[in-house]
């Protein structure tokens, strides 16, 4: 009988587990849609025209977020136009050229770290680098704190992607003469297209919830400017700097400036879903 | 070994050496996969390189487009010599030399474009053609790879929505339209079924009225049935090289002797 006693232990133990596993990943699912349900509830309320069309207002007036989401729209554009050619390229590197050079290796270990990196010290980084030097914040400075950022998420996930890409199919395509360059761009870019495109989304989605980085480089503007050599509002800086208020009009700009934010990254990232599954198929 | 009868046949019908292998030893790192080969590959005839697995046939056949030159720490010395000039040494770029030799894998590789284009990038490598030209290069290329009729309503489409046979058969159709001097056969049927097997073989057979071959293959029947030469080799040395018909009814080897009746490997 002792083999009966065993397989009961063990399916009370399989019982036990399973049951703490559902548990932690219903915690997690619970604690995500209260976010998400009190992001709409509290951010829908304040979603109307004025949003899109007005500034930020002074405290105890009316207003929008129109400055706020135009610097995020064009820091977040510039950051990736500067960052994703460069990932893409070191990217290339690592999986193509250096893949068995110790250069490669290094590389890897530091864009691991640059990864891992809090988002504040690049911040930091540029603020001394640039604001500086330059004497004064500037949106040039914020695209390119952000622009940091994008590097290590794109070169990984271009690394990643052009891996896949299997040797037979670089071995036929040198087979019929390709030189190397020529193979990666039409041969190997072409073959891992969608996955590239999606680590430059998630890229966009990441960058484009970043306060840190911006609070020291583009600090924030209540006024229309399209200047980068000034000053530039945020959306997410906007939100730190309005939700901390004491004003109910300004905490309210927070919330749907917030909404805002979460629906674009969740578009974001169900368009890189769907680009993956397609390819997937 | 029996060298005489091939060299003699192949005074018979006129055939000359493309490729002579000389003293080719090869290196994976520090393991000594290939020992002195010494091997002729006669012009527009077909060669078999047969043998167990591991016995460096595949090694053998990557060497002579260097497409080993890909990966690193693999190194090949001797001699390959290429209408006399030695191919390892020449001066002439890896791409180039893989534009006269071409080559088709063990598994159908067709690049991630439409039909029509898995044919026209090679030729655009190297040619600069108009339109009609290149029309005609890659209908040519196809109907050469008895593809034509089946796939000339969608060119457009995607060369990975073919079945297996047909994608081998676009390989094959992308080697020739590059218009190489020899074609390297990697087991190209170790992954295809007999029907489609039996038209890749009837394919090889038309082409070497045309092309130096060189095939590996696992398959004795195959070898047999569509070969006109064969070298067999065990652990990295060529043991027997003679014409394929000599080599199958009466090796000079007894290793050769074990292995085509299936004692091993």
């Amino acid at each position: 009988m002792a083999g009966t006693a065993l397989a009961l232990r063990r399916r009370a133990r399989s019982k036990v587990m399973m049951g703490l596993s559902i548990a932690s990943a219903v915690l997690g699912l619970v604690i995500l849609a209260i976010i998400l349900g009190t992001l709409l509830y509290k951010g829908v309320a304040g979603l109307n025209g004025a949003v899109f069309t007005e500034m930020t207002p002074p405290p105890g007036s009316q207003g929008g977020l129109l400055n706020a989401i135009f610097g995020s729209v064009v820091m977040t554009a510039i950051g990736i136009v500067i960052g994703a050619p460069i990932s893409i390229l070191a990217g290339t590197y690592l999986a193509e050229y250096g893949r068995y050079r110790r250069l490669a290796h290094v590389v890897r270990f530091i864009n691991d770290i640059l990864l891992s990196a809090p988002s504040i010290v690049i911040g930091l980084f540029i603020y001394e680098l640039l604001v500086t030097t330059m004497g004064h914040f500037s949106g040039i400075a914020g695209a390119l704190a952000l622009s940091i950022l994008v590097i290590p998420i794109v070169v990984r996930t271009t690394e990643d992607m052009l891996r896949l890409v299997p040797d037979t199919l670089r071995e036929a395509a040198a087979s019929v003469g390709t030189q190397r360059w020529r193979m990666i761009v039409s041969i190997a870019y072409r073959a891992a297209r969608t996955g590239i495109t999606t680590g430059v989304l998630l890229a966009v989605a990441r960058i484009s919830g970043e306060t840190a980085p911006l609070l020291f480089t583009a600090l924030n503007n209540q006024f229309w400017s399209t200047d980068l050599n000034a000053p530039l509002a945020s959306l997410p800086v906007i939100i730190f700097q309005f939700a901390l208020s004491p004003y109910e009009d300004w905490q309210q700009l927070a919330w749907t400036g917030a909404l805002l934010i979460t629906l674009s990254v969740l578009t974001l990232s169900i368009f890189a879903r769907m680009l993956t599954a397609k390819k997937a198929k | 070994m029996n060298a005489e009868s091939p060299a003699e046949a192949a005074r018979n019908t006129g055939q000359k050496e493309k490729i002579s292998i000389r003293n080719l030893s090869f290196y994976y790192d520090q393991t000594k996969a290939l020992k002195d080969i010494n091997l002729p590959l006669y012009e527009r005839a077909v060669t078999a390189f047969i043998g167990p697995s591991g016995c460096g046939k595949s090694t053998l056949l990557r060497i002579l487009n260097r497409i080993y030159e890909l990966y690193p720490k693999q190194r090949a010395e001797g001699e390959v010599l290429m209408d006399g000039e030695n191919i390892l040494t020449s001066k002439e770029s890896a791409d180039s030399l893989r534009s006269r030799v071409g080559m088709v894998f063990q598994k159908p590789t067709p690049f991630p474009m439409s039909i029509y284009e898995n044919i026209s990038f090679g030729i655009k490598l190297y040619e600069r053609l108009g339109k009609a030209e290149l029309d005609e290069r890659v209908e040519s290329a196809l109907r050469r790879a008895a593809l034509w009729e089946e796939v000339k309503d969608k060119l457009n489409t995607s060369g990975q929505g073919l079945s297996g046979g047909q994608q081998q058969r676009l390989c094959i159709a992308r080697t020739v339209a590059v218009r190489p001097e020899v074609i390297l056969f990697d087991e190209p049927c170790s992954a295809l079924d007999p029907i489609s097997t039996a038209k890749i073989e009837e394919l090889i057979d038309e082409l070497k009225s045309d092309y130096t071959i060189a095939i590996v293959t696992h398959n004795m029947q195959q070898a047999a049935r569509c070969t006109n030469y064969a070298a067999f080799m065990f652990l990295g040395e060529l043991i027997e090289f003679d014409t394929t018909e000599k080599l199958f009814t009466s090796p000079s080897q007894p290793k050769t002797q074990e292995y085509i009746t299936g004692r091993f490997g």
